[in-house]
């Protein structure tokens, strides 16, 4: 089966998944978000590769900084962008996700930047638009969320500058984390021999270790000597129900505290994808302490999903 | 009634353990002769079928005609059609139309409406509660008088086990047979996916294997206490299997089948998010179907059936956890069973058993073999033939199925049915 986001010349056409890609194309990927770092920080932030380009925020799930930093990457590669969220418009007239793209292709679209709720809609689409038109994966139900996964590794790069002596420990929700998934493979791919997963059974999906990573229920243990800290974010509809008992009861046992954080290296990062639930999965000391690289991280993104965007352009 | 002579074909009749080549005569709607011609009998038409095999019209357990209520999807015309032109000539549809059949006026209607087309028979299964909501039962008696060969929950979880508990007796105080597809409600909600690695990395929602061998567990308790004859549809899991052959040693009065489609396939065809891989129950892992196949080749699973569901194809292009579960199956009954005999090395009569002679049995009607002094339901095919699968190659209108692209062997030449030429190719 041919990797649905290369084209015949083994190139980026979508960036679907963080999974199956080779890692020369994801260290292209960080080298030119790396040149972009230089963009976002001048005074005039534009460069003109996407001029005259359509970029269309496909947003069928609320979001606010994946579809602000995506937008804001667009403007800066001059591109003209659309924003629809589709929650509050479409979808509750009854048209179905492909007759939205199909319309959207009749206004000249070139590139989607698509959100939505369930795994696979980015596939979907990426099969079905003509073969100049690129799709971007901002996340899909629980499957994929690459671009956030591929700032993830540009931050962890940019700290640790190299992946082969990392421990990077991976924490909460795993189960409904696109996010989580993203990372791993991004990890796995670039050679991270460490890469743990930590949550209560309930959090973690059947058979997580196959995707390469090692599984702890004690946070205190998975936590040992690790340099890079990622903390998921807590869906409030997940803290009571048949999954956890409560929220406080999950901080106790798996928030990142300054006690818990003391176990990893003393250099060690702290990530969150956002936005963070303070007191839930981390507590406020740590978000805003000496390790913490979460705003960092934000402004990475911009550079990362410039780099996307270019590539996909360019192919 | 047409008097017609099968030429020189490979007669195979699993149930009367008939395998040679001999002529088939045929008059009055009935199977004439085997072998040697009536007195007096004049063909009307000779069909030659040398090179073919010449068996039972085959016998599917399950067959969504999507009538009443879903006649966008598909409509009795033309997925009887595609009955008869996969050499299906009985088939048993599920009660999950829309209404639900739970009231003899729409069982007769059907049944009247399926008899005019004068194609397959059609047998359909009874609503085991009242608007298969689980709550009240149906009038079990009267809709078997209206021609309701056994009484199903379809796909529809009925998770209280009182209320099966009271089916299942009160089905068995009639002798009626009572048809499940074991799975717990509870532990299959919002699942799309088997619960494993596949699901893990595609972010799909996952129904893990005990959901079917606990609700089989408690079927099967059901069954012990009750006596009742309880038919288990469409198996997945390796351990179902296993609990199945426990069952029948014991000597409970179980029977079961499994899709033809999950005879071939695994999680692992899900592929990057094949909608036409979301089937019920979901394809599970490589091992259970290889438990499937074994189960199948030993006894242990009785029937293979096509689950046939037609979708159109806007309820599949969506994201898979969106997309209406189901494939298009009947026409592809047939090549499945011979392409699994043939991996299996499982010979043709046994092959054909499984959609012939065992099914019949299951049904309990007077079909499934060509002795002398039966309807004329007979299944003529090219088992040498390769074909590949098509959407325009399908009758039905349902051109959902992960098979497209295919070659599968086995080309249906002829079906009759009662004695008539129905379709040729």
């Amino acid at each position: 089966m041919r990797n649905p986001q290369l084209n015949g010349d083994g190139k980026l056409q979508h960036l679907l998944t963080i999974e199956g890609l080779p890692r020369e194309i994801l260290v292209h990927i960080l080298d030119t978000a790396a040149s972009f770092i230089g963009v976002t920080e001048r005074e005039v932030k534009k460069v003109p590769l996407l001029r005259g380009k359509s970029v269309f925020n496909l947003f069928f799930e609320p979001s606010t900084r994946t579809r602000t930093t995506f937008e804001i990457a667009a403007k800066r590669l001059s591109a003209d962008v659309i924003n629809l969220n589709i929650t509050v418009s479409s979808s509750t007239k009854g048209e179905t996700l492909l007759d939205t793209v199909d319309n959207l292709c009749a206004m000249h679209a070139d590139m989607f930047v698509v959100r939505h709720s369930s795994s696979g809609a980015a596939h979907l689409i990426a099969s079905h638009v003509a073969p100049h038109v690129h799709v971007i994966n901002a996340g899909d139900g629980r499957h994929a969320h690459p671009t956030q996964g591929l700032l993830d590794i540009y931050t962890i790069r940019h700290y640790k500058k190299d992946f082969t002596g990392l421990s990077v420990a991976i924490v909460g929700d795993v189960l409904h984390s696109r996010v989580a998934r993203s990372l791993i493979h991004g990890l796995t791919t670039l050679g991270a021999p460490d890469v743990r997963v930590i949550g209560p059974r309930t959090l973690l999906p059947t058979g997580v270790e196959q995707l390469g990573v090692s599984v702890h229920h004690d946070m205190r243990e998975g936590l040992a000597g690790c340099d890079v800290v990622v903390m998921l974010r807590l869906q409030n509809e997940r803290m009571k129900g048949p999954l956890l008992p409560s929220a406080q009861e999950f901080f106790k046992s798996y928030g990142l505290t300054p006690q818990k954080l003391v176990l990893a290296k003393p250099d060690a990062i702290v990530m969150h994808p956002g936005p963070m639930n303070r007191g839930v999965e981390i507590d406020s000391s740590v978000a805003d302490g000496p390790h913490s690289v979460i705003l960092p991280q934000v402004t990475f993104g911009i550079a990362v999903r410039m780099a996307v965007m270019s590539i996909l352009a360019g192919n | 009634m047409s008097k017609v002579h099968i030429k020189n074909g490979r007669v195979i009749d699993p149930k009367n353990r008939v395998d040679a080549k001999q002529d088939v005569f045929i008059a009055e709607g009935k199977i004439a002769a085997l072998g040697k011609a009536p007195a007096g009998f004049r063909a009307e038409r000779t069909l030659a079928a040398d090179a073919l095999v010449v068996c039972p019209g085959l016998i599917d357990l399950s067959a969504r005609l999507r009538e009443p209520g879903f006649e966008y999807k598909a409509t009795l015309a033309s997925e009887m059609q595609a009955a008869v032109a996969g050499g299906v000539t009985s088939l048993a549809c599920p009660p999950d139309t829309d209404p639900p059949l739970d009231e003899p006026g729409l069982v007769e209607m059907l049944k009247y409406r399926a008899k005019s087309l004068n194609l397959a028979h059609v047998y359909p299964l009874g609503a085991l509660t009242w608007k298969l909501g689980g709550e009240r039962l149906t009038e079990m008696a009267v809709l078997r008088d209206a021609g309701c060969i056994a009484f199903s929950h379809a796909d529809t979880p009925l998770s209280d086990t009182q209320m099966l508990w009271r089916a299942l007796q009160y089905a068995a105080t009639f002798g009626i047979a009572v048809w499940l597809r074991p799975q717990d409600g509870f532990l299959a909600r919002g699942g799309v996916a088997h619960d494993g690695e596949v699901a893990t990395r595609l972010g799909l929602p996952g129904i893990p294997a005990f959901a079917e061998t606990i609700a089989l567990a408690t079927i099967l308790q059901l069954v012990r206490a009750t006596r009742t004859r309880v038919h288990l549809c469409r198996l997945s899991t390796a351990e179902g299997v296993a609990m199945l052959r426990a069952a029948k040693k014991e000597g409970l009065p179980v029977s079961c089948d499994a899709s033809a489609h999950h005879a071939h396939l695994s999680e692992i065809d899900l592929g990057y998010f094949d909608s036409h891989c979301n089937v019920i129950p979901p394809f599970r892992s490589l091992r259970d179907r290889d438990a499937l196949r074994a189960g199948l080749a030993d006894g242990t699973i009785d029937a293979l059936c096509s689950d046939h569901a037609p979708v159109d194809e806007d309820a599949k292009q969506l994201p898979f956890a969106e997309s209406e579960p189901g494939v298009t199956g009947l026409e592809l009954l047939l090549p499945l069973a011979l392409k699994w005999a043939e991996e299996m090395r499982v010979a043709l009569p046994e092959a054909l058993a499984m959609v012939t002679s065992k099914p019949a049995a299951i049904l309990g009607v007077p079909a499934g073999d060509i002795a002398a002094g039966r309807d004329a339901d007979v299944c003529v095919f090219d088992p040498s033939a390769q074909v590949k699968i098509t959407a325009d190659s399908l009758k039905s209108q349902g051109k959902n199925t992960p098979f497209i692209g295919y070659e599968l062997p086995g080309r249906v030449r002829y079906t009759l049915v009662g004695g008539q030429v129905v379709y040729e190719a």
